[in-house]
């Protein structure tokens, strides 16, 4: 046994050397101020919410976006992520310490942090993904220095929803989210929205778990954290006789995913990112409801980066593709073409105004 | 975390060496095992559990950088490429840490170049207050992990005394307060009740309450007392029920901080110079002899619960009193578990639990530093305190690293001796 080790360990060791032992590369002379950093004084930053970067989702999404400007329009930027609600005053602080001139806040939760930033750094410009700013009568205010950015994800979701519809065997789909929140809720809008249309369409009776809209009450895992929740509602759903689900949970969804991997036949529709790729639940993801929150963040990133900050809130639509609907991938022979043209129909009358879907949770 | 109820130790149960106070016998239906084992280690084995985690912490930090990683491709080719990247890396994270925690030398002025130091103190606040907590269920043999939910109770009575009462500035805070530690007693009362009347382990209850707690929050967020214009945020508090800051403007620090050093204060004459503290530490060391002894062990098993749970109720109110001001989910954070590991670093003395405070409060202040400066992860934060405890939990393996000697090894070769 010792003998083994041993061997190992020199493997090991010798791997490792072996790996060492590449050519080093021709010094380079720093080029002082190289690019467009030199230029201006312009840095875009970002903090996350309690997901952390690595979400496969939300805060994901709103990084890419960040990484991307870095990249492209070769600006400065910085990113901090939060552990805690507590995080978010502190975290902005050091960002405004640090030198951003370009702030966003990943998630609605920031918004008391960032609106309080805003007030006091007017000479700052924000940004605030998922929620607009209101004052403490319930009304939206706007604040000159920050610009909120906001997806009507319900279109989306009803195209997905609509899918759940006539793709379920069991004729039972469900849904759940995070906390009860605005930019949660309006998936589950729309997703109920779409089965319903589906129901329509068919004739057929299909029942959506975990959502009632005209209640506006239904599951919530209770966080975006505790994968663990999402493992036992999903199950549960799936014990109701559920097999198509939609977690609006960010990184909670994982666990959905993984308890509806151990059902055969079941499969998960993911939200904020194409769960085809984001995740390592491929295989299981009918589609996903698509928030493009990084084209977003890098579109904001230009504008501000080029001196055209402005504090109008943008909106993400189906039709200037700020949500959508991904690609079915393994699925794509699963769903029926003449699902897919009422869905590209359904998607041309939501682009032209002629179908609205309606949800309390719009922005 | 889990459980560290292991198997006990083939030693006899130590003698701690600087505090005979925490004798350490049997209790119920604990043989004498790790819990009592890392409360009788020396300040000594602290220091070190805490340096090897630094130690690791650095390789983990150097390893996770880019830098590092390519010019480890061409060790050999020019090995000064890898040195330079892994000195320049360590420390310059480690030195932000600092920066950010203590005296930051590169700030843009002398007041932000102070302010760390008040931050560290300001996280630790709830931290020593949960901490104290804790530790005294510790010393009464009681494992409490419901120091979270304890502190959400104590935040949600705090904020509704806060922005639902009127009262005179200082009044109010004090009602608010006395709120929050009844919240906190209350929620942890359930476990003491449920343990001393039906022998309901304290540590499934109060995991169990924590859950509820949670829940408790989201469901109060959504009914009109507490709603706010932003969903899942509660009511803004009053300013008169808000802990005045000490500083002045741009510091945050508030009177929470002496407030928990006088709470530290109080455990301290609680635990060691009154009769009541004295049932708590002998109920802990040895339930059986404390029965026999006329003591009622229910009677004592509840108080704990209560005043540990008053202790962790006042952390959930200076949290949201003194810096959050907005009731909130996650109002607790991960002080409940924090806490926890900062009692264990402390061995559930008020004055290591005070240290062991503010130096995880040092943690969370210069991990955003370090984070915002260095690029450094902020779950190296969490890898050190982890490790700590680990390391804390694990005092042979200290030991063997250090070539420090078993704390019982002295009286046992003497104890031989003898038979």
């Amino acid at each position: 046994m010792k003998k083994i080790m041993r061997a190992a360990a020199l493997g090991g060791a010798v791997a490792l050397a072996l790996a060492a032992c590449g050519s080093a590369p021709e010094e380079t002379e720093p080029t002082a101020g190289a690019g467009s950093a030199g230029d201006s004084d312009f840095k875009a930053c970002m903090v996350s919410d309690q997901g952390g970067w690595d979400d496969q989702s939300f805060n994901q999404s709103g990084y890419e976006g960040l990484k991307l400007a870095e990249k492209e329009l070769g600006v400065e930027v910085n990113a901090v992520e939060s552990t805690a609600d507590s995080d978010y005053g502190p975290n902005i602080d050091s960002l405004i310490q640090d030198g951003c001139t370009y702030i966003i806040g990943v998630g609605f939760l920031l918004e008391p942090a960032i609106q309080a930033a805003a007030e006091a750094n007017t000479d700052i410009e924000f940004g605030l993904i998922d929620s607009s700013f209101s004052d403490d009568e319930f009304n939206t205010i706007e604040l000159d220095n920050a610009k909120p950015l906001l997806f009507n994800t319900a279109e989306a979701a009803f195209l997905a929803g609509y899918v759940a519809g006539a793709t379920t065997e069991t004729g039972i789909v469900g849904t759940f989210g995070g906390l009860p929140i605005p930019s949660v809720q309006i998936f589950m809008d729309g997703f109920v929205d779409g089965v319903a249309q589906w129901n329509e369409d068919s004739g057929e009776n299909v029942q959506v778990l975990g959502w009632d809209k005209a209640k506006q009450e239904g599951q919530f895992s209770g966080d975006f954290e505790t994968q663990s929740n999402g493992q036992n509602i999903a199950q549960g759903f799936l014990d109701q006789g559920a097999d198509i689900i939609m977690p609006v949970a960010g990184p909670v969804g994982l666990g959905a995913a993984a308890a509806v991997e151990g059902k055969p036949g079941a499969k998960v529709i993911w939200v904020d990112s194409d769960g085809f790729e984001s995740t390592e639940y491929g295989p299981i993801v009918l589609t996903s409801v698509m928030k493009e929150i990084g084209q977003a963040v890098y579109d904001s990133i230009q504008q501000a980066s080029e001196g055209d900050f402005s504090n109008e809130p943008y909106v993400g639509t189906l039709e200037n593709e700020g949500v959508g609907l991904a690609p079915f991938h393994d699925f794509e022979d699963a769903v029926p073409a003449e699902v897919k043209d009422r869905i590209t129909e359904l998607q041309e009358q939501i682009v032209s105004g002629e179908l609205v879907v309606e949800s309390p949770n719009a922005p | 975390m889990s459980q560290p109820a292991a198997p006990p130790p083939a030693q006899p149960p130590s003698e701690p060496q600087d505090a005979p106070v925490a004798a350490p016998a049997a209790t119920e239906e604990r043989p004498p095992g790790l819990l009592q084992d890392v409360l009788a280690s020396s300040w000594l084995m602290t220091v070190c559990a805490i340096v090897l985690a630094l130690v690791i912490g650095a390789v983990l930090i150097a390893a996770a950088d880019p830098d590092v990683q390519s010019s480890a491709g061409y060790l050999f080719a020019r090995p000064s490429d890898f040195f330079t990247a892994v000195w320049q890396t360590i420390s310059s994270a480690y030195a932000a840490l600092f920066q950010g925690a203590v005296f930051d030398w590169a700030a843009a002025s002398p007041q932000r170049a102070i302010r760390p130091l008040t931050e560290t103190l300001t996280i630790s606040v709830p931290l020593i207050l949960a901490g104290l907590g804790v530790g005294i269920g510790f010393r009464a043999g009681l494992f409490n992990i419901g120091a979270q939910g304890q502190i959400t109770l104590g935040a949600i009575l705090a904020s509704w005394v806060g922005f639902t009462w009127h009262l005179p500035a200082g009044l109010h805070l004090a009602v608010a307060m006395v709120g929050a530690a009844i919240g906190g007693a209350v929620w942890a009362s359930i476990a003491g009740v449920l343990k001393a009347r039906t022998g309901a382990h304290e540590v499934i209850v109060t995991i169990m309450l924590n859950n509820i707690a949670v829940f408790l929050v989201l469901y109060l967020l959504t009914t009109s007392v507490f709603r706010s214009p932003t969903p899942q945020v509660g009511r803004t508090v009053a300013e008169t029920a808000m802990l005045p800051g000490l500083l002045g403007d741009g510091f945050r620090l508030h009177l929470g901080f002496p407030l928990a050093l006088l709470a530290a204060l109080g455990v301290w004459w609680l635990m060691e110079r009154s009769t009541v503290g004295f049932r708590f530490r002998a109920v802990g060391s040895n339930p059986h002899a404390a029965r026999t002894a006329g003591m009622s062990v229910p009677w004592v098993t509840i108080t704990v619960m209560a005043v540990a749970g008053a202790l962790a109720g006042l952390a959930g109110g200076a949290q949201l009193l003194g810096t959050e001001r907005n009731l909130t989910g996650a109002i607790a954070g991960s002080i409940g578990f924090d806490a926890l590991t900062v009692a264990l670093l402390g061995r559930s003395k008020p004055l290591g639990t005070v240290l062991a405070g503010i130096l995880f409060g040092a943690f969370a202040a210069g991990g955003r530093l370090m984070q915002t400066r260095t690029g450094t992860p902020i779950d190296i934060v969490l890898v050190l305190q982890s490790l700590i405890v680990l390391f804390i939990a694990a005092p042979p393996l200290v030991r063997a690293v250090f070539r420090l000697r078993a704390p019982g090894e002295r009286r046992r070769s003497t104890a031989e001796a003898a038979a």
